[in-house]
């Protein structure tokens, strides 16, 4: 297999773009489209600081590794969250450590999860009223994630969420026709609060196996084991299943994200509520929905009572 | 005459695979989704159409994450 720009040996083959690309010109390919998402989705501006969000797998790291090739103002951030099963936490903590070191040569904040709180997330979910692992994770992040941003001042927070992660989240979202969730997915997800800190998702026209090939083409070391609580995962069940229908006919998770962003500019998912009432949570002055106690904060108080 | 073969790794797991075939051919033959994984001979990414060699140590990388 040759490389269509050169005529090297292709190190990939990418029948959606019916491109064939050596190393060289696969890493070129790869910055390029971020550039264009970046720009068609109006992700970021020149100048912005931006916070990107390791967890030290293929995704973010390669994001970082781009978004510091484009000329971003870029720190990350790291959460361990204190998953000892394999020492995944701390394998992947040195991995983003290593990244930032030897490949961004940018600011690395750690927070680690048990130091700050008292409590790893397994803890977490396994005591008192916990949440259920994965729900547990995800609100512990977003809460850490926003509350670092907004202390720095970062234009944003940038997220490795790839293609196939989107496309399994629309086609979750569109079984069971969740309008709430289908009106909120997006490239970018803007500050509807000053509170709040606005998201990016600059891979989203990325395949899975695109980012992994180009950490892999770039020597970015990232950690290869999946999260031992994901197995089973419905995410993983739906990526699946989209990789059958791509394998029929490639393109297909292209298509279908890409079609429904055009859907949505085309006013298919009007807002399902009106203005939301914010308060300030008492405990870390975050918004909420939920009263003067934020859920991240309600968390921690069940565990208090409970564990 | 004894046939050549290559090994083909992936996490902790290893199979003996005959050289001549496709590295796409491999994964499908240890029972992997293609789709799911990536190949590196000598850590260097490799086509899923590249000729496997005798005696190639091929390692996979899985490509897909979720949760």
């Amino acid at each position: 297999m040759k490389c269509l720009k050169c005529g090297g040996v292709a190190v990939i083959g990418m029948p959606q773009h019916r491109l064939k690309l050596c190393a060289e010109h696969y890493t070129e390919w790869v910055v390029e489209r971020v550039r264009r998402t970046i720009e068609r989705f109006s992700l970021l501006q020149p100048g912005d600081r931006v916070l990107v969000a390791v967890s030290g797998g293929k995704d973010s790291l390669s994001l970082w590794d781009i978004l510091v090739r484009l000329g971003y103002d870029t720190e990350g951030l790291y959460i361990n969250l204190g998953v000892h099963h394999g020492d995944y936490s701390d394998v992947s903590q040195e991995h983003a450590e290593a990244f930032a070191t030897e490949h961004a040569r940018a600011p690395l904040h750690v927070v680690d999860l048990r130091q700050e709180y008292g409590k790893t997330v397994p803890e977490l979910s396994r005591t008192g009223r916990g949440r259920r692992m994965c729900s547990a994770c995800g609100l512990v992040k977003r809460h850490i994630m926003n509350r670092v941003a907004r202390q720095g001042g970062y234009a944003c927070i940038a997220t490795g969420h790839n293609l196939d992660d989107e496309a399994a989240v629309l086609m979750q979202n569109t079984l069971r026709w969740q309008l709430g969730y289908l009106e909120r997915q997006a490239p970018a997800l803007p500050a509807t609060h000053p509170g709040f800190a606005r998201k990016v998702k600059p891979l989203c026209l990325l395949y899975e196996r695109e980012t992994a090939a180009y950490a892999l083409v770039r020597g970015i070391e990232f950690v290869d084991q999946e999260c031992p609580y994901s197995v089973g995962a419905k995410t993983i069940a739906y990526k699946l299943l989209l990789n059958q229908l791509e394998r029929d006919s490639p393109g297909t998770k292209l298509a279908f994200y890409q079609s429904f962003l055009r859907a949505k500019e085309a006013g298919a998912f009007p807002p399902t509520q009106g203005a939301v009432d914010l308060t300030a949570c008492r405990v870390c002055g975050q918004p909420t929905t939920a009263g003067d106690l934020c859920a991240f904060c309600r968390l921690w108080e069940a565990q208090q009572q409970h564990g | 005459m004894a046939v050549k073969t290559a090994t083909i790794k992936f996490h902790d797991k290893e199979w003996e695979v005959h050289s001549g075939m496709t590295v796409r051919a491999a994964i499908e033959k240890v029972g992997l989704d293609p789709y799911a994984v990536l190949a590196l001979r000598d850590k260097r990414l490799i086509n899923d159409q590249t000729i496997i060699e005798p005696e190639d140590e091929i390692r996979l990388v899985n490509v897909i994450s979720g949760g």
